[in-house]
């Protein structure tokens, strides 16, 4: 994956809600447009905006993605940055919005819009370049970065850098920090067996860290690894990673 | 042959605890073989480039590199076959044993004779055919199937083996020494190798300038199998061409890195030619089997081709979370893991194996370390909608065939919801209000909620909170 050059910092952004956060964990959604406004900058939610068509895509209905797609691509028509709460949505909407309108009339629209996108935590450490103050109380954590965001995205290393900027936070870090949690959009329902299999095996693995909050950039996985220890009744909890800085770095508490 | 099914074989495979430890060791011991062969990432890089570009390079003048091989091979001495599907590969290897006088073989370890069943046919047909791989010997012996692409038997542990070995060879003790192991087999081979009327062997790469035949492997079988026997006959499927020998090198060093974690392999076997006047040993004819079976038609699209780059190191599947938690068998296909999701509906078609492209949770691990850098995921994605297809106007085959009218339905429905502003602020509002009444006993949410907990809408939408709290709307 070649460098990607950042633009400096803008006035104004859209914030892409994603369908999981608008439905699942909006408070992860609100903190990232607090984490956002909070360096300056104006952020605009289309209220008309849904869902990046990445469900029925990955499950092979590529017409009806892409009728979805179209309704939302009038509404960022501003040349300005869209920030994406989650690897997996800003990877479909950066890296396959080309394709799916390949020769189709708003092709033009739509690889505009995909050079626009950003994943949150991208944007916060290499646009914002951000210095966050921790407030909170000695807690020790740990980090699910999703494939997409490792893999799809190249985000490695920004969460990590934006979590150790808060003194008093301990990341441990995962053993198999690469491996796929078994989410994989429908596949947890249409193959349940192995999605299962891999949730308990990534759980196991958040369980011997020992941390009290498992942090993700990404509401699929989440709900994945976090609902196999709630079963499991593990004392762990989970946060998207923009709640979680939100919270530990504003004043009110 | 009643219908293959991912799902079933594989939710079977993973509860069995002794198989997925077996697998889950020895693909952790081949990542991390594969990891220290490529420290340097620019290297690694450079490198999975030109392998690459070799391959789409071939794959782009497929048949005039295929005449020309033919050509080259012709010149040295090799004759040359070709085969549009399995029966006739099978039909044409029983010819040139006829002509020959055949009727014992041993064979080295190739996946297009695995393609063909090669072996099921040949015994049909009265003659022997015995694999000196050693893993694919001990496969031969238990009636399995290989479950990986390189090492053939690595679902069964070293206990496993012996317990087998001793049941079917005779006078063999029962002994979990790997060396002593060997040595049993060895022997059997031994002998076999003396005695064969001819040698069957796979081709890692045919170059086509040449007429040079490259045979990648660990044991020395495959020098035996296709220098001792009077008859060596080598089976290719076409896109295993490439045009000069400087193409070779690269691929060599990307395969035995990727595969097995080798710089090198022990063997590397160039074979141009069969016995010439004056030489003292090989076979006295070498013939060149080239099977189609599907393959043109693949190479036919220009997305989908990619899929033919494909050396064959099997590093996807070691690196793969889904197939180290079922093994190789689970895929009922002769190649399992990322890259057989992607190979096997193209050539026995979606209506066959549609659901394989399915079974993948699209993380990447396995585009990451592809040397050839086939774009798995993409292609998954590709072959989704060609078996969802509503036209099955394709060249792909079986296009359409797994389109089910509930499932289109529901995306249909998914697609009026998603793609009004209204519709979805409204509905999500019921969502929020009314969607944690659902019952999560209900397929397919059942599927999810065997292990975890059922996932909770929240109270209100980030559309209710970005509007409550002012946030603007443009």
């Amino acid at each position: 994956m070649p460098d990607r050059i950042y633009p400096s910092q803008p006035e104004s952004v859209y914030f892409y809600g994603t369908c999981l956060v608008d439905l699942f964990y909006p408070d992860a959604g609100m903190a990232g447009i607090e984490l956002l406004k909070r360096e300056g900058l104006q952020v605009i939610f289309p209220q008309d905006q849904s869902c990046c068509g990445q469900p029925a895509y990955n499950s092979g209905y590529r017409e009806e993605a892409r009728a979805v797609v179209r309704s939302q691509l009038a509404l960022f028509s501003k040349p300005i940055p869209i920030i994406v709460p989650s690897g997996s949505c800003a990877s479909m909407m950066r890296n396959r919005f080309p394709d799916l309108f390949e020769g189709d009339p708003d092709e033009s629209k739509a690889v505009a819009l995909s050079g626009r996108v950003f994943e949150l935590t991208e944007f916060l450490v290499h646009v914002l370049e951000v210095d966050l103050v921790d407030l909170g109380p000695p807690v020790n954590v740990t980090w699910h970065g999703s494939c997409s965001m490792q893999r799809e995205m190249g985000l490695r290393e920004e969460p990590r850098q934006l979590l150790q900027q808060l003194n008093q936070v301990q990341l441990t870090p995962l053993e198999r920090e690469r491996e796929c949690c078994g989410f994989g959009g429908t596949f947890s329902v249409k193959l349940p067996e192995i999605s299962s299999a891999m949730a308990k095996d990534k759980a196991d693995d958040v369980r011997r860290t020992g941390a009290q909050i498992l942090i993700s950039g990404d509401c699929g996985c989440m709900m994945n690894i976090k609902g196999t220890l709630e079963q499991d009744g593990a004392p762990v909890t989970a946060k998207h990673i923009a709640q979680f800085l939100w919270e530990r770095t504003h004043e009110s508490g | 042959m009643s219908q293959a099914d991912f799902r079933g074989a594989a939710s079977v495979a993973v509860g069995d605890v002794q198989l997925r430890g077996n697998f889950r060791r020895a693909m952790d011991g081949l990542m991390e073989k594969r990891a220290a062969q490529f420290t340097d990432a620019d290297e690694e890089g450079r490198l999975r480039a030109l392998g690459e570009s070799i391959r789409s390079r071939s794959l782009a003048r497929l048949p005039e590199l295929l005449e020309k091989l033919e050509a080259s091979c012709k010149r040295n001495g090799i004759q040359v076959h070709w085969a549009e599907t399995t029966a006739d590969a099978n039909q044409t290897v029983m010819d040139i044993l006829k002509n020959r006088g055949a009727r014992t073989l041993v064979k080295g370890k190739s996946m297009v004779s695995e393609e063909m069943e090669l072996n099921h046919f040949l015994e049909a047909e009265g003659i022997e055919a015995l694999e000196s791989d050693l893993g694919e010997y001990i496969i031969q012996l238990a009636g399995e199937m290989p479950s990986h692409i390189v090492m053939p038997v690595i679902h069964r542990n070293t206990g496993q083996i012996a317990e087998l070995m001793e049941q079917k060879i005779e006078g063999a003790p029962y002994t979990e020494d790997a060396d002593e192991l060997c040595q049993i087999a060895r022997k059997v081979l031994r002998e076999k190798f003396y005695r064969a009327d001819a040698g069957v062997s796979g081709v890692n790469f045919a170059v086509a300038e040449t007429g040079t035949l490259c045979l990648v492997e660990n044991e020395g079988n495959g020098r035996m199998s296709t220098t001792a026997p009077r008859t060596h006959i080598a089976v290719m499927g076409i896109e295993k061409v490439v045009e000069h020998l400087q193409d070779v090198p690269p691929l060599l060093s990307l395969l035995t890195r990727s595969a097995t974690g080798q710089h090198i392999t022990t063997y590397f076997n160039m074979i141009s030619s069969p016995r010439r006047p004056g030489e003292v040993d090989g076979p006295e004819e070498v013939h060149l089997v080239l099977l189609d079976n599907g393959r043109s038609r693949i190479v036919s699209d220009p997305e989908l081709k990619a899929t033919l780059r494909c050396i064959r190191c099997g590093a996807c599947m070691n690196h793969c979370p889904v197939y180290t938690r079922v093994g190789g068998h689970a895929y009922q296909a002769v190649i399992p893991g990322p890259i057989g999701k992607i190979l096997t509906p193209q050539l026995q078609g979606l209506d066959e194996r549609g659901d394989l492209p399915f079974g993948s949770t699209l993380c990447n691990a396995c585009v990451e370390v592809c040397p050839v850098k086939i774009p798995i995921v993409e292609l998954l994605l590709r072959l989704r909608a060609e078996a969802n297809s509503p036209t099955g106007d394709s060249s792909v085959k079986g296009s359409g065939a797994k389109r089910d009218k509930t499932e289109a339905l529901l995306w249909s429905g998914w697609q009026r919801m998603h793609a009004s502003g209204k519709l979805y602020n409204s509905l999500s509002r019921v969502l929020a209000k009314t969607g944690n009444l659902a019952p999560g006993f209900m397929p397919p949410l059942s599927g999810w909620t065997a292990t975890r907990t059922k996932p909770r809408f929240a109270s209100q939408t980030l559309h209710q909170l970005a509007r409550k709290r002012g946030v603007p709307d443009e």
